[in-house]
Parts: structure tokens; sequence; C-alpha cells
């Protein structure tokens, strides 16, 4: 696959490197020029200097033969442009972007780019997991049907503790899928399970119900 | 008419001025508060700090309820995000954005933002001039 990366950054070149070594085409477009020199020193000719927003300098390096089209550089407008460019001129199949601010999540999707990477999200994800006490942790989003898996711990002064799961007002759109619970097997949970202290409930559910589910399992 | 202005630099900041006076609603930002000296003494608007690439400054300035967005900060690209917020995003029923990268301006325009290229315009004025 010819793939073009704009932003020749920390993410842009280890991501390029990892690209190359599975054998892929990859061109990528930094404007600074002690950045270009120290990429085409590491990783061979594969930098070109000039700007991944520009159509002169899209043309010049063949993005109409292009594959995929990263923008991985540190502001989320210059990666919007960079991918819109490559998306609306020169018609490239897959445009992914890197964004900071994770509300732009949703104006990029509605803008057209294909797929966008939410580098201040993914940090958030993995903090949270680490956080021990963090009543609802993010796993997995589905992006294309809305949909988020979670984890859910039930702390030992839950009101909820005792009861089964058939009691509590379960948000309709969320499905319990799998209980972990120590010394047994992970297993589906029924209408009829009794949750225990220390539980923890991976479910699939949607972001506008994660709330009501949270506040449901554990009784807040 | 309510009118958001996003960048207060010379351009922007005229507008503004020009605008206030015939008595429309004004409303200008930029992320620093010493753009707004460009100001005229008597602008009757709202100078709000704020970054118009972000969805909170702009519902903070009343896009929601605005007839018109300007984009006019240095970068073309914020110029082009703020705009397409503003219109897909807000709906704003008037959108125009400044664009100086001529090849840029063309490719939004055919995307339906109305944009303007000073670049060329300028260019353009300058050969006229001197054919003159």
């Amino acid at each position: 696959m010819y793939i073009i990366v704009v932003g020749g950054g920390e993410v842009g070149y280890y991501l390029s490197k990892a690209l190359l070594d599975e054998g892929h085409e990859i061109l990528v477009l930094e404007k600074d020029p002690d950045r270009n020199e120290f990429i085409c020193d590491e990783l061979g000719s594969v930098c070109v200097r000039g700007d991944g927003c520009e159509a002169t300098t899209l043309a010049e390096v063949g993005t109409g033969r292009a594959d995929m089209f990263i923008a991985v550089t540190g502001d989320d407008e210059d990666n919007l442009v960079a991918c819109q460019v490559a998306k609306y001129k020169f018609n490239v199949p897959r445009t992914i972007a890197r964004i900071t601010n994770p509300k732009n999540e949703a104006i990029f999707k509605k803008l057209g780019i294909d797929v966008t990477v939410s580098s201040t999200n993914i940090i958030l994800e993995y903090i949270e997991q680490e956080v021990p006490t963090h009543p609802l942790t993010h796993l997995l989003t589905i992006r294309d049907k809305g949909l988020e898996i979670v984890e859910i711990k039930i702390p030992p002064d839950s009101t909820t503790v005792g009861k089964p799961l058939k009691e509590l007002s379960l948000p309709p759109e969320s499905v319990l899928s799998l209980l972990i619970r120590k010394e047994q097997k992970p297993h589906v949970p029924t209408a009829n399970t009794i949750l225990q202290a220390g539980d923890q409930i991976i479910a699939v559910t949607t972001p506008e119900s994660e709330e009501a589910l949270r506040a449901a399992l554990r009784g807040d | 008419m309510k009118v958001v202005i996003m960048g207060c630099g010379r351009t922007g900041a005229r507008l503004a001025g020009l605008l206030d006076a015939e008595g429309h609603l004004v409303t200008i930002l930029d992320i620093d508060t010493y753009s707004f000296r460009r100001l005229v003494p008597d602008f009757g608007g709202t100078a709000l700090l704020g970054n118009g690439i972000k969805e909170e400054s702009l519902k903070k300035a009343g896009i929601e309820e605005a007839d018109a967005f300007v984009a006019v900060t240095q970068g073309d690209n914020r110029n082009i995000m703020a705009a397409q917020i503003a219109k897909h995003i807000f709906n704003v029923p008037k959108v125009i954005c400044r664009i100086y990268d001529p090849i840029r301006r063309e490719l939004y325009n055919t995307l339906g933002i109305e944009a303007f290229s000073p670049t060329t315009i300028f260019a353009q004025m300058l050969k006229e001039r001197l054919e003159k």
C-alpha cells in the first residue's frame, strides 16, 4: 500500500517506521528541515519537506495514487485540512486524522474524515483502568454502532450487594455480557445472579446510558 | 444582524467597528486579549477571549443565535475549521472565511464554504494598477 503520513514528529516517525517494517510504501511530509533530515537519516529517503495541506505539494508526491492518508501533526485544524484536501481533491479512499481535543471526534466525522484517533482519550482510558477505585472504565468503543464496552466494579458498600440482577432497573440499551468474580470462571450473568462485593461486570452500553447503568449496578 | 467574528487582527477589528457603527450586534473572539487594543475606543460590541475552533468558545460567543460568522485569523486552517463548524454544526446562515492560499480557497469554495483569498484579490488589483 502507498501511505502518506503528514507530520514527522514522534508519532509520525514511529508510525512510519512501523509501516515501513510491514513492507508498505511510505512518504512523510514534514515542514521542519531538521526533522526532515533526521527522518531521512533514520528511515532512508522517505521524507519530503513540505506542507501537507498544500495541494501542489500533495500533487508532487503523488497523492492521487495513495491508498491511505494519515495526518498526525500536533494541530487538529492542520490534520483536518490535510485530510480534506487529500479526500476531496485527490480522492484518497481512506483518511485518518489524529486529534488532541476529544470533542473534535464528532466534528471531524461530520466533515468527512474516515477515522479519528484521539490521543487524549486513549491516555485517559489507560489511566482510568489503572485507578482501582474508578467506578466505570471504558474498554472499547464500537464507533459505527454508537456502542461501547465498559467495566463496572461493585464495591463492598454498594446497596446492590446481595440483590439479584432482575431487581435492578438497568437501562434497556445495556447488555451485561460477563461477570468476573474471584475464584470463579468468568461467566454470563443471568436475571437471578446475585451481586457480590468485588464483582467486575463487563457490559455493552451506549455513551448516553452508561451513567444510568453505573448508578443501577452500584446503587449510587 | 448578530455577527460573530473570529480573530481580532487588523481586518477583524476593522470589520467589527464598521458593523457595530451600523447598529449590528457584534461579538469578536480572539485567543489573546492584547489583540482587542485594535478595536475602536467606542466599540459597543462584545470582545471575548476564546478559541473559535472550540465548540464551547463558539457557544459562549452566541453562535447558536448568530446570523453570520466570519473567520479572519492568521491561520488558513483555523479559519477553515471554524467556518465548517459554524456552517455544519451550528447551521449559521451566512459564513465567510479568509483563506490566503488560493488553491485551498478554490477547494473549499467547491465544498460550499464562501471564502476569499486576499492574495488573489490584492495581486489582481496591483496588476490592474500597474497596467493603467
